[in-house]
């Protein structure tokens, strides 16, 4: 069913074209301040906790864990199972996990990055490691 | 500056529809507005501040126009969109208003048809691409908070079911109530699993309707007729991601409006005699209810259970309406009913099955937007004089 599902295209926007381009080539990006040192997600030009202007791209490793989800049951698409991934680098993103067991999804668990395809940039999912 | 005692609720109304296939949404707000200005007892030409949120039809000059407010008069409005709870931020921004002599009759609506019309859709906001393809809604963003509150602290879903059992207990006594039927915990249990780990009689109902208040100075209200009620103590906030660092669904920006709100009011939570608390969910209630500082981080579960939550039973009488989980929940918003509901048992004018006696200290909290994602809350402290 998530094989079937069709994710609506990014709009992107001059702040987060390069986050779509990178997508493209299968790369998953977040933002990090050379200023304070924090990682960020979804990607700023200004830093959220220092204000520093001095952002820069980075390749994330794309592995994290659960920090929690919800399976919707109800859904004219069919189930699916929102949550939120603690990466590697430290950020929590919202998203969808997927190409699992979604009955089986369990908070902590690890899991790493997948790219579904949109009629634009592919979107990030994840689904367990 | 405080506002404490500076403005008091005059006019109360809730529409006494849930379902309205054969009325507009300007209309309901028009039935509300006449509904609050015919309770305070005054005359709509005497309005001189107009606040409305998201679901007043074009916003708040159409909305003047269409109201027949007095134009020559009205001279303060407010827009303030925060989702459910953005009454009880108009409700302290009307009171900001009135202390500052910006207004002296303030005009608050809220009505809409989830049911019967169609709603209008949310602006997107800077987090659009990185977010709406994975579909959080109210039921997930909630059953998210679920989840982590469970794994942290242990929270059952018997614990969140006693809150729906608390809430029928009451609506069984509003012949308006959406759902009227006492229900157990092994009711809610039993329901269908939506989004887990929220079964439906988790979830609040979708109803039409709405609700209004009149808010004005000291000196009008005692002029007035009805008991007096006024605003001793508010608090607004916001909370999200905020990039990701050190997510915490456990908690709500409750954690900042509530002690802002009993600061200004000089009370702590003890002393509070009935609670109206926003239930778009039953985990909804539980986590504020912690946030408030009604009891400890993680003990909410303990604290709902065994109908700590049921006038003239437990310790903490909320939602003696039925609240969002069984009367009404008017364009998916709960923060005018919870007002409504805190000012009638203020005036002792709740149903005499549910009343708290002596009632002179109440609390209307709420929240909006999605818990699990990006959210305000608001907390309004209530005094009867």
């Amino acid at each position: 069913m998530s094989e079937t599902k069709k994710y609506p295209a990014p709009v992107t926007n001059p702040e987060t074209a390069a986050f779509w381009d990178a997508a493209k080539e299968g790369k998953f990006m977040i933002k990090r301040c050379t200023a304070c040192g924090e990682a960020h997600y979804f990607p700023r030009s200004i830093c959220p906790f220092c204000y520093s202007d001095k952002t820069v791209w980075e390749e994330a490793s794309g592995e994290g864990t659960i920090y929690t989800y919800s399976l919707m049951r109800k859904s004219p698409t069919g189930p699916y199972a929102i949550g939120y991934v603690t990466l590697k680098e430290g950020p929590s993103v919202q998203t969808n996990f997927v190409d699992c067991d979604l009955e089986k999804l369990k908070i902590d668990q690890k899991v790493k990055v997948v790219f579904k395809p949109t009629d634009g940039a592919p979107l990030p999912f994840f689904t367990v490691a | 500056m405080t506002i404490k005692g500076k403005a008091y609720i005059a006019g109360i109304y809730e529409h006494p529809t849930r379902h309205a296939p054969d009325k507009s949404t300007a209309q309901l707000h028009a039935e509300v507005a006449k509904g609050a200005i015919e309770d305070a007892g005054i005359s709509k030409d005497d309005v001189d501040g107009y606040f409305c949120a998201g679901d007043a039809p074009g916003g708040a000059w159409p909305m003047v126009d269409y109201l027949g407010l007095n134009t020559k008069k009205l001279r303060h409005v407010d827009s303030t969109e925060t989702g459910g709870c953005s009454y009880i931020i108009h409700l302290g921004h009307a009171a900001e208003a009135i202390a500052a002599g910006k207004c002296s009759i303030a005009l608050i609506t809220l009505a809409g048809k989830p049911r019967t019309g169609v709603m209008p859709p949310r602006a997107a906001g800077a987090e659009a691409d990185f977010e709406s393809a994975y579909g959080a809604t109210t039921h997930n963003a909630y059953g998210m908070c679920a989840m982590r509150h469970m794994h942290d602290y242990g929270t059952t879903s018997e614990q969140l079911a006693w809150i729906k059992v608390a809430a029928s207990h009451h609506a069984q006594y509003n012949p308006h109530a959406m759902l009227k039927d006492v229900v157990t915990v092994e009711d809610v249990l039993n329901s269908p699993m939506i989004s887990d780990p929220l079964h439906r009689m988790d979830c609040c109902v979708v109803s039409d309707g709405g609700g209004a208040l009149i808010v004005t100075t000291p000196e009008i209200a005692k002029s007035l007729k009805k008991p007096l009620v006024r605003l001793i103590g508010h608090g607004e906030a916001m909370k999200g991601p905020r990039g990701g660092k050190d997510l915490d669904l456990t908690y709500s920006a409750g954690v900042w409006s509530g002690p802002r709100a009993f600061e200004e009011a000089g009370i702590t939570p003890k002393d509070i005699k009935y609670a109206s608390i926003y239930d778009s969910f039953t985990i909804t209630v539980l986590m504020q209810l912690e946030d408030l500082g009604f009891c400890k981080k993680g003990e909410g579960g303990k604290f709902v259970a065994d109908g700590n939550l049921i006038s003239g039973v437990g310790k903490l009488p909320f939602n003696t309406d039925g609240g969002g989980l069984c009367s009404n929940h008017p364009v998916n918003r709960g923060g005018m009913t919870k007002i409504l509901e805190a000012v009638r048992q203020l005036r002792g004018e709740a149903h005499p099955k549910v009343q708290v006696p002596n009632c002179d200290l109440a609390i209307a909290h709420g929240t909006g937007g999605l818990l699990g994602v990006r959210h305000a809350a608001s907390t309004a402290i209530l005094e009867r004089v």
